[in-house]
């Protein structure tokens, strides 16, 4: 019988010493303080999941640095995003990388970066800025675009479609696997790329057209390409697919439909608090140098920020090049990203 | 004397403190209990609470919208309904491989017993996959046209689940005296009649355990569902996945929690009930009774054959070869290529796979340690009904990890863990405590009968001889608990290499383990990077294969695995 008390007891102390933990939701100091930027012996980077960089470029950073570096990536863009506003009275890091512009305006709306301008950002390099409060440094991009098995559309004798209306006309019924935009970033990109060409509310009378055409939609990437995708390993039954413009690099026989296509960029920041802002600016730095923006590529999957970085020989032979890719202001992302996810799931899904 | 008959059950004088004063089982009991406090009670929740501040003040109106909204019910009929569909189908399956595996002797069935046990500890991305491909139109059981249906789902369920029914009921039809069932038919009862009045009744609490047991996997579900499930098509799992994820809408996650934490508690509450009663049943039964393959057995064994063949082998199969096809035709270059840095991964695999077996040792050692120190608690048999209702809720206590949302905790995790001495939140370590949490309850199930099954006279009269209670543990319990122990490292090890729900939140880039880095080789471009992930979870799933044969061949023939 004491035994249960105890028991009881413990776990009230321990619930309690939480409770008692739990930060005060007070304003604490957020960016734009005078007082010396922070620094310490150790940096801790939070990144998204497609974050990769080889051992020896991180190693440099460390050597060079004389940082403990700790690396946490704890899922995609949103919830590392979600996060680091959870955690925003106590940062979980320094720095982090791999925030898109689809979730940009909800992370400089909620405060969690402090501004900097980083030296090392390439000439060419601006026009990627997410805004012009500084909060967010462009690192890379990828153009998310619909993609056509060439050769399937060779053997039946039909010409590859151009357009987003092409997408919609009866040739092309039941062709088009996308991917969902509330599970996936491809997907939320797509989504995105049709709200621009047709604006609110037109994007939903696209997607009624698309909907009465046999447009499938999958969770996520990975069964849009490899198993519905008939130009990929999966050798599924629909020659369109929403996917990046570098993947023809890795699937010759496929193409990219470059009027289609909505920019990604993934921005690196300091977060607001951080411990070692000093080592954060140096991190973003780090991003933007020769080394890591060549590597971006072949370990990313993502094109560099810097116009003068080499690119790969398949992604100079097959990526399409996208000069003038389908916009939607920061700002306005972020404002109605989940009204147009809510939308658009109660037209198309039902 | 058969497991029907009733047996007067043996109870010392002083059954609650047999075996030990109350502070033995005190102490034993302290440091688990602390350690699910910090790790599960505490982040779990405070962030639930969040969810009931509104704007920094107390508020019911956003958990209350949630639970107005229909599409919430809609999601908790969708979530009740795959868990018993797929509870039942494993069920309906599992008993004739129970049957077979457990009862029968033929050549190969323990490495038979060591592959059912694969899937449970397969990436469900990487299922999720094979499942779309077999079921898409064009292939190999397109005809069926079940792709993205619920039968789809269910499949994939009892894919998973399978070798838990197997285990759970195999370990106690494999006691079952059959001098029962032989009475029966010398008194002329078919067959069918004698499974139907004598066996089936026998081992109806190991089946409902194992149903509750299945019930709490498929109701927890998360990632095959979204692949499988197609869009419309949502679980309280997904759903506050999404809501916590991506959009932090905290009200709502905390509601859809609070549902999940009353469908998983009622679901451990029968578990528990029918537990308790196949753990008494376990006492009374005979030794192991195999007899080699007859004609009788064919029926089971064709239930079997299919099963294992068509939904088993299948899926793993064309994962498999689907990992041997390259772009020069049938090979190992998958597999050559997992050891080069190729430019697409921070770390080799190999390197993946040995911070894989890193953490999985670590994890286990966390998981052993703990669940000896529970199933020595919750061995005890208090005289009092309310003790034993109060040890079973203890038990429920420590299943709740398996039930509860991993996006839960993780997020959890951030609010709580994140000052010294406890600021864990980019330690490596909390990677292994968060496997450890999960693979706790299967160490506990796998320790526990074997430790109930010591007689409390001979405590007695160790007691009685003046062996101090440090001593009658280290002599008695530890000994018998020892009998079980392959098989629960073999579970813990096998369960912490394949967690990815939980290791994918706190996921390190630079130090990633092996499903991580499947996942993102899955997540990029390229037939190379599809058939490098393919290939290495053919490693993963060997390497499970391996462990779980390895426990297999060290545990002692009368312990039931849950």
């Amino acid at each position: 019988m004491s035994i249960r008390k105890l028991v009881a007891a413990a776990a009230t102390a321990v619930l309690l010493a939480g409770c008692a933990g739990t930060p005060a939701p007070s304003g604490t100091p957020a960016s734009g303080t005078p007082s010396a930027p922070t620094e310490s012996g150790t940096l801790t980077v939070i990144t998204h999941d497609s974050f990769a960089l080889g051992e020896k470029t991180i190693a440099a950073f460390k050597a060079e640095t004389g940082y403990d570096v700790t690396f946490v990536a704890p899922g995609d863009a949103g919830t590392v995003v979600n996060q680091l506003i959870l955690t925003k009275d106590a940062p979980l890091g320094d720095v982090v990388f791999g925030i898109d512009n689809t979730f940009a305006g909800r992370a400089i709306g909620a405060g969690i970066l402090s501004p900097y301008t980083s030296p090392a950002l390439p000439e060419g390099a601006e026009a990627f800025a997410a805004d012009d409060t500084h909060a967010l440094t462009p690192v890379d991009y990828g153009d998310v675009c619909v993609n056509a098995d060439t050769r399937w559309f060779a053997a039946k004798g039909l010409a590859v479609p151009r357009t987003l209306d092409d997408l919609a006309r009866p040739e092309y019924s039941g062709l088009l696997v996308v991917e969902n935009p509330a599970s996936s970033s491809p997907g939320l990109a797509f989504l995105a790329a049709t709200v621009g060409a047709k604006g609110d509310p037109g994007y939903l009378d696209y997607w009624k057209a698309l909907k009465a055409n046999g447009v499938k939609v999958v969770k996520g990437w990975t069964e849009a390409y490899t198993v519905e995708f008939s130009g990929s390993s999966g050798k599924g039954d629909r020659p369109l697919v929403v996917s990046y413009a570098s993947s023809p690099a890795y699937e010759p026989a496929t193409e990219a439909l470059t009027s289609t296509c909505f920019r990604q960029v993934e921005y690196a920041g300091v977060l607001a608090g951080a411990q070692n802002e000093v080592g954060a600016r140096k991190f973003v730095d780090f991003l933007l140098s020769a080394a890591v923006q060549a590597e971006i590529p072949e370990s990313m999957y993502m094109s560099p920020v810097d116009p003068d970085v080499e690119l790969p020989a398949d992604w100079k032979a097959h990526a399409a090049r996208v000069d003038a890719p389908i916009q939607v202001p920061v700002a306005e992302l972020g404002a109605k990203r989940e009204q147009w996810i809510k939308e658009w799931t109660a037209g198309v899904i039902g | 004397m058969t497991a029907a008959l009733p047996v007067p059950r043996v109870r010392g004088p002083r059954a609650a403190g047999v075996g030990g004063h109350p502070w033995v089982w005190v102490a034993a009991a302290v440091l688990p209990v602390v350690f699910l406090a910090v790790f599960f009670a505490w982040p779990v929740a405070t962030l639930v609470a969040r969810g009931f501040i509104v704007d920094g003040r107390p508020s019911l109106a956003g958990v209350q919208d949630v639970l107005a909204a229909p599409r919430t019910w809609r999601i908790v009929g969708q979530t009740l309904g795959q868990a018993v569909a797929g509870s039942a189908v494993s069920v309906l399956l599992g008993l004739p491989g129970a049957y077979l595996l457990y009862r029968c002797r033929f050549p190969g069935r323990r490495a038979l017993r060591a592959l059912v046990s694969v899937p449970f500890v397969l990436p469900t991305v990487v299922v999720g996959v094979a499942f779309q491909s077999l079921l898409a139109p064009r292939g190999l059981l397109g005809f069926l046209g079940l792709q993205e249906s619920f039968v789809a789902i269910v499949a994939a369920l009892v894919f998973f689940n399978y070798s838990v029914v197997v285990r759970t009921v195999g370990a106690l039809w494999a006691r079952l005296d059959p001098r029962a069932e032989d009475a029966a038919r010398s008194l002329g009862a078919g067959r069918l009649r004698v499974l139907a009045t004598v066996t089936l009744p026998a081992l109806a609490p190991a089946i409902a355990s194992a149903a509750a047991l299945v019930f709490l996997f498929c109701a927890s579900a998360f990632g095959v569902v979204l692949v499988l499930g197609g869009s419309g098509y949502g679980t309280i799992e997904t759903e506050i996945w999404y809501q916590t994820t991506q959009l932090l809408d905290l009200p709502a996650a905390a509601a859809l929690s609070i549902l999940q934490l009353v469908v998983v508690t009622a679901s451990l509450m029968v578990a528990g009930a029918t537990r308790a009663r196949q753990e008494r049943a376990l006492r009374l039964s005979g030794n192991p009774v195999d007899a080699p393959l007859r004609r009788g057995d064919l029926p089971a064994a064709a239930v079997t054959a299919v099963v294992v063949a068509g939904l088993l082998l299948l899926p793993m199969g064309s994962l498999a070869w689907r990992s041997l096809v390259t772009a020069d035709g049938i090979g190992f270059a998958h597999y050559v290529a997992l050891g080069g840095r190729t430019g697409q991964l921070t770390v080799s695999a190999w390197q993946a796979l040995l911070n894989s077996v890193v953490t999985a040792v670590a994890a286990t050692a966390i998981a052993v340690v703990l669940g000896l120190l529970v199933s020595y608690v919750l061995s005890r048999r208090p005289s009092s009904p309310r003790g034993r209702r109060f040890l079973r809720g203890v038990d429920a206590v420590f299943m709740l990890p398996l039930g509860v949302s991993a996006v839960t905790v993780g997020f959890g995790f951030l609010i709580t863990l994140n000052r010294p001495p406890l600021d864990l939140r980019s330690s490596w370590l909390l990677i292994p405590v968060a496997q450890a949490m999960v693979a706790l309850p299967l160490v506990v199930r796998t320790l526990l009968p074997t430790l109930r099954a010591i007689d409390p006279r001979l405590h007695e009269a160790a007691a009685s001889l003046g062996a101090a209670p440090a001593r009658i543990v280290a002599t008695i319990d530890l000994p018998f608990a020892l009998r079980g122990l392959g098989l629960a490292v073999g579970f813990a090890f096998a369960t912490s290499l394949g967690e990815f729900g939980a290791t994918s939140f706190l996921a390190r880039p630079d130090r990633p383990t092996l499903p991580v880095v499947i996942f993102q080789l899955i997540g990029r471009p390229g037939a190379e990077n599809f058939g490098m992930a393919l290939a290495a979870s053919v490693v993963l799933a060997v390497l499970t294969a391996l462990a779980m044969g390895l426990a297999e061949w060290i545990r002692p023939r009368e312990v039931n695995p849950w």
